[in-house]
């Protein structure tokens, strides 16, 4: 019995080993992968900006709180409508957001786009807190709107000589890691304390976007 | 490591290195071992030519193996093609036309449409044709000539073959979703761009 129990030990030991060995190998291959994505461009003439494309356009949903509470928000509220607008409301934002930027770009002025960012918020958060249903089609209506000045705000504000498409591709996919955010925090749903903590996120997130909406009318 | 853990970390190994592409240049960035290599580093180093590629893999895997198994000798073809005739006669499509393949390409990931076979390779090989044309007459102004072309080829046809193979193995549940919005994302990428050219 001794024996057979020390041959499990042995076991479980060599599977911890193998488990520690295979972490270890993974950290190295991560740095390494990191090591060499980042590396910046020697370049014998003097062109600068391009490069960083990507990753100016990434961070830059993440720069504004109002950005960030109103495409969370849209995620919470697909888990809380569940399938299809689970899915059909992320899959709409960024596609009407770049229709927005597309706007922007061009030169087609936009009024209101602070104000309309914050009441985005104000009011995605209000829908959460309430738990409001309505149709899918009013819904994804109602996220098309506002993303439309989300995209006009990302679109006008490339710092000069970056790359444009990298960019654009960064916000782009930094709005759909929000939105991934807000979706998987929304699998609390399916708890009655999740529920609860849901309607009290999206208060916060409306309470943020007033903040927000008080600031930009004033 | 368990299998899924190694292909979670490949996963995000190949996304982070997929989204950081170092400069890329209008002239052809040498890796000084002739050609061939520099054409695939070229097509590599090109997020206009390797984010379609993608979603044409997509595209097709989403569809199933009769799509994947046709595209996967047209656009290599249709690429080899039209960059051979774009490095001899000078004939592309224009750079200002960049933003249409992925507007395309992603457009149709994300609205997932039930397409024949036939349907998925015309539009596999008009693709191959607009974005083999465009590379071929960058390498072209570069000197890579046809070897250069050769070497895209070879490229176009690995991401093809891993992209379509992995969208193919890995469709259930939220894993189609994830690959529509992906689409999405390189639509909304092609809509900006013709903001960007019309800027």
């Amino acid at each position: 019995m001794f024996a057979q129990r020390a041959d499990r030990d042995r076991v479980g030991c060599g599977a911890q080993r193998r488990r520690r060995v295979g972490y270890r190998r993974a950290t190295r291959l991560i740095v390494a992968a990191l090591l060499v994505t980042a590396a910046a461009p020697v370049l014998a003439h003097v062109e600068a900006g391009q490069a960083t494309g990507f990753f100016t356009g990434f961070a830059h949903p993440f720069s504004g709180l109002d950005h960030i509470l109103a495409m969370v928000a849209v995620g919470l509220w697909g888990a809380q409508l569940g399938a299809p607008a689970i899915w059909l409301l992320p899959l709409t934002f960024p596609l009407v957001m770049a229709f927005g930027g597309f706007l922007g770009l061009i030169g087609v002025g936009l009024p209101g786009v602070e104000i309309g960012i914050a009441a985005s918020a104000a009011l995605l958060g209000a829908a959460v807190m309430t738990e409001r249903r309505i149709s899918l089609y009013a819904a994804a209506a109602l996220v098309a709107f506002f993303a439309i000045f989300h995209g006009h705000a990302h679109g006008t504000e490339l710092p000069p000589g970056q790359s444009g498409l990298l960019y654009s591709l960064g916000f782009v996919v930094a709005t759909g890691c929000l939105h991934a955010i807000g979706i998987a925090a929304g699998a609390a749903h399916r708890w009655p304390s999740g529920k609860v903590a849901l309607r009290i996120a999206g208060g916060g997130v409306s309470l943020g976007g007033l903040y927000f909406l008080w600031g930009a009318l004033a | 490591m368990r299998r899924g853990e190694r292909r979670a970390l490949a996963c995000a190994s190949t996304l982070v290195a997929a989204l950081t592409p170092q400069l890329a240049h209008a002239h052809l960035v040498s890796t000084g071992l002739g050609p061939v290599y520099d054409g695939i580093l070229h097509f590599a180093l090109t997020p206009e030519f390797v984010l379609p590629v993608l979603a044409i893999a997509m595209l097709t895997g989403l569809r199933g193996r009769a799509h994947v198994r046709l595209a996967l000798v047209a656009l290599p073809l249709a690429w080899l093609a039209a960059g051979i005739v774009a490095d001899a006669t000078a004939i592309a499509v224009p750079d200002a036309l960049a933003w249409l393949p992925l507007l395309v390409a992603g457009g149709l990931v994300t609205l997932d449409l039930r397409l024949s076979p036939r349907a998925t390779t015309v539009i596999a090989t008009l693709l191959g044709i607009a974005l083999g044309s465009s590379n071929g007459a960058a390498l072209a102004q570069a000197g890579a000539g046809v070897r250069g072309v050769l070497g895209s080829t070879a490229a176009v046809f690995v991401i093809v073959t891993l992209g379509a193979a992995t969208v193919t193995a890995w469709q259930t549940g939220w894993l189609r979703i994830a690959w529509r919005a992906a689409g999405s994302w390189i639509a909304a990428g092609g809509l900006l761009l013709l903001g960007w050219t019309l800027r």
